[in-house]
C-alpha cells in the first residue's frame, strides 16, 4: 500500500443523529456508491484526509522511481533496460496523475512537494530499502508492485471521483509491472547458481518490507474507521495483506526458492496461509526516518527539485515573453 | 547496386548503433532526477526510442558481421576502443541544459542523416531509417523548443545554455568528418558522405540558436576520435563499466 | 521564487471518428508545451490520434447545486426517446 498510516483528520465516526443535514446527504451518497466530485460539498476532514492520502500516494510513486532507477544504467540487456525504464517512467506518470487528483481539491503540486521535502509528508516505507542486486529489480516489480496492485485495485472503488479515476488508469498501466518483475526473477531463479542466489537474497530481504506496505495490523490501525466509512479506504490492512500473501506464496514456490518466513503454512481451517508477524518496531523506525535509505532518498528528491528550479523558471519566463510579444503584435 | 564492402558496412552500422546506444544510456541516467515530472517522462520517452533504434542498428550490424552474435553481444561485450559513437554522445549529462543542448545538437544531425537514409540502396538501412525518422522528428522539435525556451528564458538559464553550447560545440564537427568507410558507403549508395550534410545541419542549428538568443562559437576546434575508435574520452569507460557490469561479472547467463 | 507552471486539462481523441475525452491534467509553461507534455504523458501506450489542451482556469463549469434545475426537467420528457412509440412490426425497421 502506497499510503500507509494516513491519520484520518478526525477521531471517531459521527452517528447519523450527530450529523448535519449536509453531512447526512454526503454520507448517503457515499453509502450509495455515488462518487464525490471536486466541486461537491464535502466535510473539511474528508478533504484534508484525502489530500494527505493522495499526496502520500503520489510521493510514493515519485520516490519509488529511485530504488528501481538505481539499476537502469546496469540493466543486463537492451530489452531489460527498455522494460525497466518504461516501468520506472510509468511511476513518474502515476505520481503525476495522483498529484493532479490532489490538485482538484485546490492543493498545488508544488505545495505537496514542499511538504515532502520539509519532511512533513511521508511516502511508503518500502522505498527506504535498497536494491542491491539485479534480482531485486525483479522482486520489486513482482512483490512491491504486486502488493501495491492489491491495494490499488480496491482503491478503484474509492469515493472520490478523481482519485478513483486515477486509480483505474494506474491499474491499467500497472498490470505489466508485476508480470515483468516476475519474468525477470524467473530468469534469475532458473539461471546459474549465482543468479539463483541473488533471487533468494532478494526475496529474503524484500518479503517483510513488502508485507509491511499494507500498514500496521487492524488492531493497531486506529485511524481506519472513518476512512472506511468515507470509502477513502476500501479494505482493511489485514484483509489486503492476507490476500497478497495468499496469492504470492505459490509464486515463490514455483520459483523453487525457499520461503522467506518459516511461519508460512497453509491453514486448512481458515483457508488462508498463516505467516509470521513482521518486525513492527522496524516498520515504525523506517517511518520515523531511520530506514536504510531515508536520508538518501529525500536528498535525491530535494536535489532534483532544487537543481531544476532554474529550468522551470527559465521555460516559464520564455513562455511569458512569448505571450507578451503575441499580445503586443495583436 | 554496387558491391558493398561488408567490413565498411559493419563500421557504418556500428557508428549509427553506438551513437544511439551511448546517448540513450546517458539520457536514461536522468530517470527520476529531472527538474519536473513532465520532463522526466519526456526524457524517458526519448531514451526508450534511442534504445529501440539501437536494437535495430546493432541487430543488423551483428547480422552483417556474421559471427552469430546479437545486438546485446555488441552492446555489452565490446570494450571502449571498439565503440564507434561520436564523442558528443558520450559526454556527461552535466546540468539539464547541457543534456538538452547535447540532445538537440545530435537530434538535428539525426534528422538530416535519416532523411537521406530513407533512400539508401540498402533496404534494411532504409527501413530502420523510416521507423527512426518519425521518432527523431519529435525529438528534434522538443529539444529545439527546450533549447529556445531556456536560451531565451531568464538570465541564469541563458548563461547556462550559452555555457553548454560553448562546451559542446567543439564536438559537433566530428559528426561530419569523412573517411574510407564513408567513401565506401557513399559509393555504394548506402549513405551519403557526411560532409554533404553539414549545410543543412548548420541552417537548422543557426535558426534555433538565433531563436534561443545564443551565439555559436566562432572557429570552434573539432574534437575527434569517437567514430573511428582511435581516441574516446575518459567518460566512455565509466559508462561501459556500469552498463556492462552484469554481463561481464556473470558471463554466459540468461537475463 | 514561486512560479508554478499553469495547470492544463488534457483531452484526447482515442481513435478516428471518436470525440475527444478528458484524460487528466498536467503542468506546462504554455499551450505548445502542454501539447507536447500531453503527448509524452498521456499517449505512451498508443492511446491517441489527436490532443486538445485547455488551461484549467479557462474551464467554466456548472455548480453542483444547480443539478436539480439543470438536469432533472429533462427526465420527464420521455417522448424524446424512440422506445416511447410502439410501431407495428409489419411496418418494418424505423
Amino acid at each position: 500500500m502506497y499510503a500507509q498510516l494516513i491519520k484520518t483528520a478526525r477521531s471517531g465516526i459521527k452517528s447519523r443523529e450527530e450529523m448535519s443535514e449536509q453531512e447526512r446527504e454526503f454520507q448517503d451518497k457515499i453509502d450509495n456508491d455515488i462518487k464525490i466530485e471536486p466541486r461537491d460539498w464535502m466535510p473539511d476532514d474528508y478533504r484534508r484526509t484525502l489530500i494527505r492520502q493522495m499526496g502520500q500516494h503520489a510521493h510514493s510513486e515519485v520516490v519509488g522511481q529511485l530504488p528501481e532507477g538505481n539499476w537502469i544504467t546496469r540493466a543486463p540487456t537492451l530489452e531489460r533496460k527498455a522494460i525497466l525504464l518504461a516501468k520506472v517512467q510509468d511511476e513518474a506518470g502515476h505520481g503525476l496523475y495522483l498529484y493532479s487528483a490532489a490538485e482538484t481539491l485546490g492543493e498545488s503540486r508544488d505545495e505537496l512537494v514542499r511538504l515532502l521535502h520539509e519532511g512533513r509528508m511521508k511516502y511508503s516505507s518500502i522505498f527506504n530499502y535498497p536494491t542491491l542486486n539485479w534480482a531485486d529489480i525483479g522482486a520489486v516489480g513482482w512483490l512491491v508492485d504486486g502488493a501495491a496492485i492489491v491495494n490499488q485495485v480496491a482503491l478503484q472503488r474509492t469515493s472520490y471521483g478523481p482519485y478513483s479515476r486515477a486509480m483505474v488508469r494506474i491499474c491499467k498501466e500497472e498490470s505489466f509491472h508485476a508480470r515483468q518483475g516476475y519474468h525477470a526473477i524467473m530468469k534469475m531463479a532458473f539461471g546459474s547458481p549465482e543468479q539463483k542466489r541473488q533471487a533468494q537474497s532478494a526475496v529474503d530481504r524484500l518479503w517483510f518490507p513488502a508485507i509491511m506496505m499494507f500498514g500496521p495490523t487492524d488492531a493497531d490501525s486506529t485511524n481506519s474507521d472513518q476512512s472506511m466509512a468515507w470509502k477513502i479506504k476500501v479494505k482493511s490492512n489485514d484483509e489486503l495483506r492476507q490476500q497478497f500473501i495468499d496469492q504470492t506464496v505459490p509464486q515463490i514456490e514455483y520459483l523453487g526458492l525457499d520461503l522467506p518466513d518459516p511461519g508460512i503454512k497453509w491453514n486448512e481451517e481458515r483457508g488462508h496461509y498463516d505467516f509470521s508477524d513482521p518486525d513492527w518496531t522496524e516498520f515504525f523506525d523506517v517511518i520515523k526516518g531511520n530506514g536504510p535509505c531515508n536520508t538518501d532518498r529525500l536528498k535525491d528528491r530535494v536535489a532534483a527539485w532544487d537543481e531544476g528550479q532554474w529550468v522551470r523558471d527559465g521555460l516559464m519566463a520564455h513562455a511569458e515573453k512569448k505571450a507578451a510579444a503575441k499580445i503586443a503584435a495583436e | 547496386m554496387a558491391e558493398v564492402d561488408q567490413k565498411a558496412l559493419l563500421q557504418f552500422l556500428l557508428r549509427m548503433g553506438d551513437n544511439t546506444l551511448v546517448l540513450g544510456h546517458r539520457v536514461s541516467e536522468w530517470c527520476g532526477h529531472s527538474p519536473i515530472l513532465e520532463e522526466d517522462i519526456a526524457l524517458a520517452n526519448t531514451a526508450l526510442d534511442l534504445i529501440g533504434q539501437t536494437q535495430l542498428w546493432l541487430g543488423y550490424a551483428a547480422e552483417v558481421q556474421g559471427e552469430g552474435k546479437s545486438a546485446d553481444d555488441l552492446a555489452f561485450l565490446r570494450d571502449a576502443w571498439d565503440f564507434r559513437n561520436v564523442l558528443l554522445t558520450e559526454l556527461p549529462n552535466g546540468d539539464f541544459g547541457q543534456t538538452m543542448m547535447r540532445q538537440f545538437l545530435f537530434d538535428a544531425f539525426q534528422s538530416v542523416i535519416l532523411a537521406r537514409l530513407l533512400k539508401s540502396s540498402d533496404t534494411t538501412v532504409s527501413e530502420i531509417a523510416a521507423k527512426a525518422i518519425k521518432e527523431v522528428a519529435y525529438h528534434v522539435e522538443r529539444s529545439a523548443d527546450t533549447v529556445v525556451g531556456l536560451g531565451d528564458g531568464t538570465e541564469e538559464s541563458h548563461s547556462r545554455m550559452q555555457a553548454a553550447l560553448d562546451y559542446l560545440y567543439p564536438y559537433v564537427g566530428e559528426m561530419f568528418l569523412s573517411d574510407d568507410v564513408d567513401a565506401a558507403m557513399a559509393a555504394a549508395g548506402v549513405c551519403p558522405d557526411p560532409t554533404t550534410l553539414r549545410e543543412e545541419y548548420d541552417a537548422l542549428v543557426s535558426k534555433v540558436m538565433a531563436n534561443a538568443t545564443l551565439a555559436i562559437p566562432a572557429n570552434a576546434y573539432t574534437h575527434k576520435g569517437g567514430r573511428t575508435g582511435y581516441m574516446h574520452t575518459e567518460h566512455l569507460g565509466h559508462l561501459l563499466t556500469s552498463m556492462q557490469w552484469l554481463q561481464r561479472a556473470y558471463p554466459g547467463c540468461e537475463w | 521564487m514561486k512560479n508554478e507552471w499553469p495547470l492544463w486539462e488534457i483531452f484526447i481523441r482515442g481513435q478516428h471518428g471518436m470525440s475527444h475525452r478528458h484524460v487528466g491534467s498536467l503542468h506546462a509553461p504554455d499551450a505548445e508545451m502542454a501539447i507536447k507534455n500531453a503527448r509524452d504523458v498521456y499517449t505512451r501506450r498508443n492511446e491517441g490520434v489527436s490532443i486538445w489542451v485547455v488551461e484549467a482556469k479557462h474551464i467554466a463549469a456548472t455548480a453542483p447545486g444547480d443539478k436539480g434545475p439543470l438536469f432533472e426537467p429533462s427526465e420527464s420528457k420521455i417522448y424524446r426517446h424512440p422506445t416511447f412509440f410502439d410501431i407495428p412490426e409489419e411496418v418494418g425497421h424505423m
